[in-house]
Order: C-alpha cells, then structure tokens, then sequence
C-alpha cells in the first residue's frame, strides 16, 4: 500500500454554502487515517481550489458541496484541472461529498468524479475509497 | 530520471507551478532526489530575502501573514509562503490549516504558498523547510515567509532558517512572557502583539518592553533594538507600521554586515546538519553488522565496556565515511 503521510489531500469547498462540517469531518478522518490534507476553508472559486491542488501537489481532492450548484462547479474544476495538466483519475483523484442526487453523481462518475459520498457514508468507506483511488495513479505506479 | 529532473527544474525557473510544486515534494519525500534538485538549483539562490513568523498555536500568524503578503504586492515582491503545520505521532496524518487565511492570494501569479507538514522534526519546522525556500529562491521569488508550527519555548530552529523574525503573541497568555523569555525571545528581531484590541495588551507590552531593557547593552552593541508593535491583523490596524519594521530590519541586516553574519551561522549549521545526519546513517549500519553484535553482547555481558566498543566501532567507521 502506499504510504499515506507522503500522500497530499487537498479538501474544498467551492461556491456559496458555508455548511463546512461534513467537509471538516472527512478532513479530520482522513488526517486520523494518516494522510497529509490540507483544507482550504469555504466559498472558494474552482480557480483557487485548482491553484491550491497545483501549488500543494496534491495528488486527491474531495469536494464537499451542499448548495445544489454541483453540476456547474465541479465540471469547472474538472475541466480546470485538465487545463493544468492533471487529468481526473490518472494525476489527481477527485471526489465529492454533501448532496448531490444519485442522477447527477452518475454523470459527474463519467466525468472523471471516482465517487461521490452522500450524507451517512461511513469515514471508513471514504477512507477505503480514497487508498484505491491512490492507488491507480500514475505517480504511485499505476 | 535525470532527464525528467532537468526538465522539471527548467520549467521551475520559468515560473511554471507545477514544476515548482513538484520539486518540492521531491525535496521532501526523497534525500537523494533532494541531493540532486539542491545541488542543481543552489548557484540560482541567495537572492531571496527570507522572513520567519512564529510564535504560540492561536496568536494569528496564518492572518497577519496574509496582510503582509498583500502589503509585500503592493511594492512589488513576488512572495513566497511556507507554512508548516505539526504531523501527528500518532498515525503519521497532518491537517495543513494555515493556507485557508491566505486563500485569496492563491490565484495572483507572484504568490506560491506551500503547506508543509513537520513529519517528525521538532523544531517548528520541516527537516525539508530549507530545501524548499532554496527552491522558491531560485524560481524567482524574492521575498519568502516561513510560518513555524505554534511553538512554545524552545522551537527556535526558524533562526537557521530566517534573516528576519517576527515574534508573534497575544495578550491573555498568562505567564506566556514569562516562558518567551526563556528562548524564544533571543531568536526574536521584531515583536508583534496580536490581537491588541484584547484586554491586557499593556501588560503584555510592558513586560515584553522590561525583558528587553534587560539586554539593553547588547542592543546597544548591535546597533538595533527590537521593536514592539501592537496588530489587529483582522482590522489592519498596526500591520503596516509591522511591515515598516520588517523592512526596516532587512535594511539594517543588511548595512550592519548582520545578514551575511547569519547567513554564514545557517550554512555552517547545515553542513553540520548534512554531516551529523550522514554520520548517524553509516553507524546505524555498522551497529547492524554481525561484527558489531557481537560487540554489543560483550558489552552486555560485561566483557566489554561501552566506551572501548564505541571506540573499536569508530576505527571502522573511518572507512565507511568514505565510501
């Protein structure tokens, strides 16, 4: 398995809802799994989220997003990342979290989303997700 | 590999922030990449100016910083910022909060921030802080913040780091002047009493002002006396007359013959650094070698005593340092 501390997390939240607990709480569980995050606090743009994704060298991003403007944002960020040259699922693994109805976590799937958690999805699920999502990048070997 | 290391560190000194984002991480995760990166990029360093803010966990560093990197845009700069944040013992895992009181600079070309984790160093700092400012320096960014962990007493590593440092503390510590005294406050070029619209910053003032008096003749022979400056880094008030100091201080490190004073202190104390850490390594496998064994069991056995063994193993260790 790779090794946890030598891997970065950045956890955001983009756009206008401040509801920042479940973010807080995936970063604090991630933190206690032994991973490196680093958390950008709310309302941030795509374009700051991806500048702090570059400028830390992340390797995973999570998303945490309640305001309903998830199929805006998070292609933003997708379509963003791409621009820096960190394709979704290859250099940097993406997810996301908060509400987001099963419809729109589908297509945001297709889009290079690994997954998307809803409200009650246990940290140790996450934590699972994110080790294998780790796993198939292409700086860890993949 | 070397190939890949030159390309990246070409894009680096264009600018480009992945490129710089990922020599850092190699300095970090890798001592003999960071051996390579260091000594390519080293004869591009030197020009940075670098600043140390620490001081205790809550004193509000991460948001005076912040204000300083906007008045350091103003006249300028092209500022790079280096945050570390304490790793746990326990499961190795960090949560890197400084960043999120400087977000709104991570989008402005002449800003890098970086958040660094201590993995295991004790001293405030990353073992890799000063690998990564190297390079920040050579990218091409002139002034470098360095925020330490919150610190207490005796994490006085931002001193082999920092040409300048900024001390930071609130009122309503308590005793905390006290325990300043005690360390922290010889490694301190400027002082800034955060949080000063809070009840009992005179105390905190007068008592800082009293500790100083103390040390008057030194000042005196320095030809430079800390000065206290009172912030609300939330209002603004008081962060410029801090960012007056801080270049009033780089201007007399450099005048006095200080700065190049220090720099000589912080290339001395990283050979040091370099040599005691390699030194460690080859003892660590000498003493793993059946030969050694069998010299630590004597010693046990009380055939041996520690300082004979030390001394056999030493005489073999000469050979190994060469290598």
């Amino acid at each position: 398995m790779v090794d946890r501390s030598k891997v970065r997390v950045v956890v955001a939240k983009p756009g206008l809802d401040g509801h920042d607990r479940g973010a807080k709480v995936v970063a604090r569980a991630l933190k206690e799994a032994g991973y490196e995050v680093i958390y950008t606090g709310i309302r941030q743009t795509p374009e700051q989220i991806v500048e702090t994704v570059v400028q830390e060298d992340a390797s995973v991003l999570g998303i945490s997003i309640l305001s309903g403007a998830h199929m805006v944002l998070i292609p933003k960020i997708l379509r963003l990342l791409e621009e820096k040259g960190l394709k979704p699922g290859e250099d940097v693994a993406v997810f996301a979290g908060g509400i987001i109805p099963p419809d729109d976590a589908e297509e945001l799937k297709k889009m290079g989303v690994f997954e998307v958690f809803g409200p009650g999805t246990p940290l140790k699920a996450i934590i699972e997700a994110v080790d294998k999502a780790v796993e198939n990048l292409k700086r860890f070997g993949a | 590999m070397a190939e890949e290391l030159d390309g990246l560190i070409d894009l680096a000194l264009k600018g480009d922030k992945k490129a710089i984002a990922r020599l850092i991480t190699l300095v970090e995760n890798d001592e003999e990449k960071a051996k390579e990166v260091i000594q390519r990029v080293y004869p591009l360093t030197g020009k940075a100016y670098v600043v140390g803010v620490t001081g205790p966990p809550g004193s509000g560093k991460s948001t005076l910083l912040d204000k300083l990197i906007k008045l350091a845009r103003d006249e300028g700069h092209r500022v790079g910022v280096i945050a570390v944040d304490p790793t746990s013992p326990f499961t190795g895992g960090a949560l890197l909060g400084d960043r999120l009181r400087m977000q709104r600079h991570s989008t402005d070309p002449g800003v890098f921030i970086r958040s660094m984790a201590t993995r295991g160093a004790l001293g405030g700092l990353a073992k890799a802080t000063n690998d990564a400012i190297k390079v920040l320096d050579a990218s091409g960014y002139d002034l470098i913040f360095v925020e330490t962990v919150g610190v207490g007493q005796i994490e006085v590593d931002i001193v082999k780091t920092a040409d300048t440092v900024v001390l930071v503390t609130v009122p309503g510590l308590g005793d905390e002047v006290q325990a300043i005294k005690a360390g922290l406050m010889e490694v301190a070029d400027i002082f800034a009493i955060n949080k000063a619209d809070r009840e009992g910053v005179e105390m905190v003032y007068l008592e800082l002002k009293m500790a100083l008096e103390f040390e008057r003749d030194k000042w005196k022979e320095l030809g430079w006396e800390p000065p206290i400056v009172e912030t609300t880094a939330f209002t603004l008030r008081g962060v410029r007359p801090l960012w007056e100091a801080i270049k009033r201080h780089m201007e007399y490190m450099e005048s006095s013959g200080r700065l190049r004073e220090r720099r000589t202190f912080r290339a001395r104390e990283e050979v040091k650094t370099i040599i005691a850490s390699s030194v460690a390594k080859r003892v660590e496998e000498r003493l793993a070698e059946g030969e050694a064994k069998e010299l630590i069991d004597e010693v046990v056995e009380r055939k041996l005593d520690p300082y004979s063994a030390s001394r056999i193993v030493m005489e073999k260790l000469k050979e190994d340092l060469w290598r």
